[in-house]
């Protein structure tokens, strides 16, 4: 006797702000009656934080993994015990999305040391011989609009042999002169990074350019805090000896899921750059790192 | 039934033949005749028409009446229609079938939206495959993983090359592996990408649209990959054609997602795309917009352009000019140029109507120009030991196709800006070669002076100059110039086209040429540029490897003359067609003039430059006749020969008419269609000198004419087929007794009847062997019917020719079981029977047939009668050989009642005994219940024609005959 139990919420991108209502079907389909024990929904919001091994040593990364942060969390009986007639059954519900007290509800975020998640899951609770069913359904939280508007403010760029930092031997640096902009480093996060980058001129032939999208997560906890830069994605935007000269457009989706209006809590930052990332011919990288604030409008 | 006495009927030909004429019966329009086509009455039409006036109009609006047999066809036959379908269907095959068969025509609705006369990508493709190949060996590098890039593991070498292949095997495309083709050769590589295009489609069948994507990525990869730089633009079209699939796979199936309650119009917009659909659509755009490198991001975003559709009104409009800046990371220059003609390609076809993009790609194009002969560019064209022109060339059907993209339609004033920006490049030869083949050749026309003044401008370090001529030439063969400037045109460029040193590209510029000169010179001009193509190719045999450039400059010259006079009074034209000296070619340039020569020459001609010139080039396809010409190849020279021979005419000059179909005779012995039209012409000749001469010769017409029976006479022997010559015997025969030529039309007469015995039991018809037995019943019905007018020699026996005949006949083996001796005796019974009249059916005027030589005389009478006897009774013979088996008596029946059927109708039934051996005749043909009543019902007008001419004495029997027939119509009122 099979029953399969499916969630499904009513918008298809399955995206949410506060104060909106999370509706949505919950679908058994069995082929003969079945006999159970109730179903009930549960909703979750939780902010998972870990300590990478490389800020606090491994031992403690293991052990002193940080408690999750509860945001939303509700619980509602969707049927008492009793049978549900075979075929397909569909039951309706809707969680309105309050949060209790000042908490707030953050955007989804999936990252490497900070995960902020929100669930719904639905238990179906069986007799004894029959094992009980459960599903999980992931939706997402959209924070709510930001209203300080900024006007982009421009920040350009030079990068010369000279600019550098953390080179080894400034004589052996070939000649380069690049310049550019970025249209804006407070960024709206539904809108793609733009700017453009030219190479006025180089002695080497470059291999590549490219712009690396990095996250910076802060955990804070009782022994300090750990802050720790990983990639998100790097995207090609200029591919072997470009012409000299040319403005070259850059141009980056921000990837949905793994960023979110940069955040500043108590317990953990989240914050965003962007490198601008020049590959020499020997592949020798020349890098101009920026800051980025995300915000949603 | 021992002798019978055989007694003809006497026959008034001039009565009989006024009962016999039919009463001219007008058939009403309405009524029924088996010979007015059938006529489906329109109702429609009809209902108009009927109104007004009687039903003649309405038969008169439907005169039109379809023919059965092309009613059936209904306009295409179904051959055509075959291969309209298929033509149809090849570019969507060699599209790699993209996604079904909804998919496709939406595509095709696609491309119509840009217009007919814009020139699809689908016919450059092939094009493109086939110019731009090489014998290199080629690899293919798949990392199916995620961007673990350039890791060939270095432990690999250390396993050897059949492990690592085998392990690799396994993987196949599972997530991770690596794959390396090496040494591929080009045949292998595009097999390879086909498979990789299957590939796609099993796992986008399989829901596996990761893996299909992952596909994508690294084929647009490849993209990056200039080694083997001659193949490039193939690499091209290969690999854009597995995008070009993946787009359309996306694009259905998001379509397909909302198709849900009715399928989205073709004009739908983005409110009309349901939630999930933009959701997906979505997915795909944030999922290639992560991809790392930039050119398959580049390329597969634009392979699923179309799908901005779903999302929102300006998606297209906005991700154009986006992707279009983006290309300007492309460092190869190559690579870049090949992005931007894709783009352009699915923007055209996408987006028609945005045209800022397009032209923003050709300026960024120029922009990055100045690349092209940089030190990376030259570095590499180095390694691969590629030269700049080769390498320039590679560059334009990119060129070509963004132009043509932004010329098609576009108002002249960009057109002119575009050139000028052109210009401000110095000039640059690779450009100005695009735009000349892009841009509209009116435009090009116009400003031909100009571009020739470009062209010289230009450096000839790099692209060669006579490709830039051939382009204008090419421009130049669909546009007129201005006509004040087009001698000045030619001229110049003649000049450089004259200097080009490898006859090769010399020929290949020249032929483009002469077309432009044929449409607006005389054959002064074209005798000049012949003479100088000659000049070139004439050393070191080098024509030898241009035939089919050589070719096209006759075609395009036989296209503009058709006066044939104009065209060999060129001095040059033949000298021009000694150049074909392979025989195959030579043919083949003969037989088109020759085609050329039929359709167009429309009067009949003497002129000698003409006939001479005709001569050698027909003479030249006889000679390539040997014995391995296949029987197709034969006939169809033979037909242009005999095309010729028809247009010759010396008019009033029968003399030399007659000589030159001597001299033809001799030039054209190998084909035996021309010899007999040959001999037709002469009989045909010999037929007008008498209409000339209006039936009385002249002594000097009489010798004309015997000439020409001389001829005949002479030629027909050479001909090997038998029935050929036996029906030219007769034929010339006859044409020699109309014009009094009495002893040569016995000769013929003779000679035919002196070759019946040759005449095989079988022979080949349309490649079947088949008896001759009907054919030379044929002939032998044919053969009598011209005996009656045919005088008897004075120095051979009565009935010379016709006992000449029947002794053939008798001698003859004919095939065993079979009618047809006695057939051919039947039928000379009414020979005899004419033969005794005393006025025959028919003479030859100013020949004096047996009746006036003879003039009734009883023992000639008596000659025949005997003759009709022996013939009876041989025939009765046969019937009763017949009768002695079973099988034979249908054949029985059938014989005896056409002996019936010439006893009513040529016999004297007054006679006792031969009324009494017809009605025999009649039961013996009854007997057996074979006759069918169908075809005796047919002898009943016979039969009402014998009943005026019996006696009484006969009437019984008539009574009888009647009796009988009527058990077998009833339906027929007396």
């Amino acid at each position: 006797m099979s029953v399969t139990l499916d969630i499904r919420l009513k918008r298809a991108n399955k995206v949410y702000r506060e104060g909106e209502a999370v509706a949505g079907v919950i679908v058994l389909a069995c082929k003969e009656p079945l006999q159970h024990h109730g179903i009930s929904l549960s909703m979750e919001g939780v902010v998972n934080l870990q300590l990478s091994s490389k800020s606090v040593g491994v031992f403690e990364a293991f052990y002193n993994s940080v408690k999750p942060i509860q945001l939303i969390s509700s619980n509602i009986e969707v049927a008492k015990a009793g049978k549900i007639p075979g075929g397909k059954t569909e039951i309706p519900f809707e969680f309105p999305l309050h949060t209790k007290g000042n908490k707030v509800l953050y955007e989804t975020y999936h990252g490497v040391f900070v995960n902020i998640q929100y669930s719904l899951r639905c238990d179906m609770r069986r007799s004894l011989l029959a094992k009980d069913l459960s599903r999980n359904c992931e939706f997402i939280v959209h924070c709510q609009p930001q209203k300080a508007k900024v006007a982009p403010t421009p920040v350009n760029f030079t990068i010369t042999p000279d600019t550098l930092e953390n080179t080894r031997e400034r004589s052996l640096l070939p000649k380069f002169l690049i310049r550019g902009h970025l249209d804006a480093t407070h960024c709206v996060i539904s809108q793609p990074l733009t700017g453009e980058v030219v190479l006025e001129n180089s002695d080497v032939p470059i291999k590549s350019i490219e712009l690396q999208l990095v996250r910076v997560e802060t955990c804070g906890c009782a022994e300090g805090y750990a802050r720790d830069a990983t990639e998100i994605q790097n995207i090609q935007i200029a591919e072997g000896d470009v012409c000299h000269g040319l403005s070259i457009p850059i141009y980056m989706v921000f990837p949905r899921l793994f960023t979110c209006p940069t955040l500043e809590t108590t317990n953990f930052k989240v914050e965003f750059e962007v490198n601008v990332v020049i590959v020499l011919h020997d592949d020798h990288l020349i890098t101009e790192n920026f800051p980025l604030k995300l915000c949603r409008v | 039934m021992a002798a019978v006495q055989w007694r003809s009927r006497g026959r008034n030909y001039e009565a009989e033949l006024q009962r016999c004429r039919p009463e001219v019966a007008l058939v009403e329009f309405g009524d029924y005749h088996p010979l007015k086509p059938i006529m489906v009455t329109d109702t429609k039409t009809r209902h108009g028409a009927r109104k007004g006036s009687t039903s003649s109009s309405s038969s008169s609006s439907s005169s039109v009446p379809p023919d059965p047999l092309s009613s059936m066809l209904d306009g295409t036959d179904p051959l055509s229609m075959f291969a309209a379908a298929s033509a149809s269907e090849t570019p969507a095959i060699s599209r790699s079938a993209s996604a079904g068969d909804l998919g496709r025509k939406r595509k095709e609705k696609e491309e119509e939206a840009v217009g007919a006369d814009f020139e699809p990508w689908s016919s450059k493709r092939g094009e493109i495959l086939a110019r731009f190949t090489t014998t290199e060996k080629l690899s293919i590098n798949l990392f199916m993983g995620s961007d673990r890039g350039k890791a060939p593991s270095p432990g690999s070498s250390a396993v050897s090359e059949k492990v690592r292949t085998r392990l690799e095997e396994l993987d196949d495309l599972e997530e991770g592996s690596q794959r390396e083709l090496l040494n591929l050769s080009q045949q292998d590589y595009a097999n390879r990408i086909e498979e990789l295009n299957q590939s796609l489609k099993e796992a986008w069948a399989s829901d596996q649209k990761v893996k299909a994507l992952k596909i994508v990525i690294q084929c647009s990869k490849l993209l990056s990959d200039t080694s083997v730089i001659q193949f490039y633009p193939s690499k091209f079209v290969l690999i854009t054609d597995i995008l070009d699939t993946f787009g359309q796979l996306v694009y259905d199936r998001i379509w397909s997602m909302c198709s849900d309650p009715r399928p989205l119009p073709d004009s739908f917009t983005v409110d009309d795309v349901n939630d999930t659909a933009k959701e997906t659509c979505l997915n795909w755009f944030f999922k290639i917009a992560s991809i790392r490198e930039l050119l398959p991001r580049l390329y597969v975003e634009a392979a699923i352009l179309k799908c901005n559709r779903f999302l929102n009104k300006s998606g297209i409009q906005e991700t154009l000019p986006r992707l279009t800046a983006m290309i300007k990371g492309i460092g190869d220059p190559l690579v870049a140029a090949y992005t931007r003609a894709y783009l352009c390609r699915v923007g055209v076809e996408v987006a028609p109507h945005l045209k800022d993009s397009l032209n923003q790609n050709f300026f960024d194009l120029l922009g990055t120009f100045r690349q092209i002969g940089g030190e990376s560019v030259r570095k590499q064209l180095a390694l691969q030991r590629v030269e700049a022109p080769e390498y320039l060339t590679l560059y334009s059907p990119a060129i070509s196709w963004i132009l043509q993209c932004i010329a098609y339609r576009a108002p002249e004033p960009l057109l002119t800006e575009m050139m000028e920006r052109c210009k401000k490049l110095g000039n640059n030869a690779l450009l100005l070669n695009s735009v000349m083949r892009a841009f509209r050749p009116e435009f090009v026309a116009d400003r031909a002076t100009d571009f020739i003044g470009m062209i010289k401008d230009c450096d000839e370090a790099g692209f060669p100059k006579h490709l830039l001529f051939g382009s204008l030439g090419r421009s130049l063969a669909c546009a007129d110039p201005p006509e004040s400037e087009r001698l000045t045109i030619l001229n110049e460029a003649w000049k450089v086209i004259t200097k080009v040193r490898s006859p090769r590209d010399y020929v290949n510029c020249a032929e483009i040429w002469v077309e432009f000169t044929c449409r607006h010179f005389t054959k002064r001009e074209v005798n000049t540029i012949l003479a100088d193509i000659i000049k070139h190719m004439t050393p070191d045999r080098a024509f030898e490897d241009a035939y089919s450039q050589l070719q096209s400059v006759i075609r395009k010259i036989l296209t503009y003359f058709h006066d044939f006079s104009v065209l060999f009074s060129m001095e040059r034209f033949l000298p021009f067609l000694d150049m074909f000296q392979k025989d195959s070619v030579r043919v083949e340039v003969c037989r088109s003039i020759m085609e050329i020569f039929i359709k167009h020459q429309l009067d009949l001609t003497r002129d000698p430059v003409i006939l001479n010139a005709m001569l050698h080039i027909c003479k030249t396809m006889h000679d390539s006749v040997n014995a391995l010409t296949l029987e197709d190849e034969r006939r169809s020279l033979a037909l242009l020969i005999i095309g010729f021979i028809r247009m010759v005419s010396f008019g009033r000059d029968f003399e030399q008419q007659l000589s030159f179909c001597v001299e033809a005779r001799a030039t054209f012995c190998n084909l035996e269609p021309v010899l007999v039209q040959l001999i037709h012409t002469v009989n045909q000749l010999a037929m007008e000198t008498r209409r000339v001469m209006r039936g009385s010769h002249s002594r000097k017409t009489a010798a004309f004419v015997r000439a020409c029976a001389a001829y005949s006479f002479i030629t027909i022997p050479s001909l090997s087929s038998i029935f050929s010559r036996l029906s030219l015997y007769l034929l010339s025969g006859q044409v020699a007794l109309a014009n009094q030529c009495l002893s040569q039309a016995d000769a013929f007469l003779k000679a035919a009847v002196s070759i019946l015995p040759e005449v095989p039991r079988s022979i080949s018809v349309e490649g079947k062997l088949r008896s001759s037995e009907s054919f030379l019943l044929d002939f032998t019905n044919n053969f009598l019917a011209m005996l009656l007018v045919v005088p008897d020699h004075p120095e051979h026996g009565v009935l010379y020719l016709v006992r000449g005949l029947l002794n053939m006949v008798q001698d003859y083996t004919w095939e065993d079981n079979s009618d047809a001796k006695v057939r051919v005796y039947v039928s000379a019974l009414p020979l005899l029977a004419a033969m005794g009249q005393e006025t025959y059916v028919y003479s030859v005027p100013k020949v004096d047939s047996n009746e006036t030589l003879y003039g009734g005389d009883p023992k000639f009478l008596s000659e025949i009668n005997k003759l009709c006897e022996t013939l009876i009774g041989q025939i009765l013979d046969h019937l009763k050989v017949l009768g002695r088996d079973e099988q034979g008596t249908r054949r029985q029946g059938a014989l005896a009642f056409s002996l019936f059927g010439v006893l009513l109708a040529h016999g004297d039934l007054r006679n006792n005994k031969l009324s009494q051996l017809a009605v025999n005749l009649w039961n013996l043909s009854h007997k057996h219940g074979h006759c069918e009543p169908r075809v005796s019902v047919s002898s009943r007008p016979r039969l009402t024609l014998a009943e005026t001419h019996f006696s009484k004495t006969s009437l019984p029997v008539i009574i009888e005959l009647f009796s009988h027939l009527a058990v077998f119509c009833p339906q027929i009122s007396y």
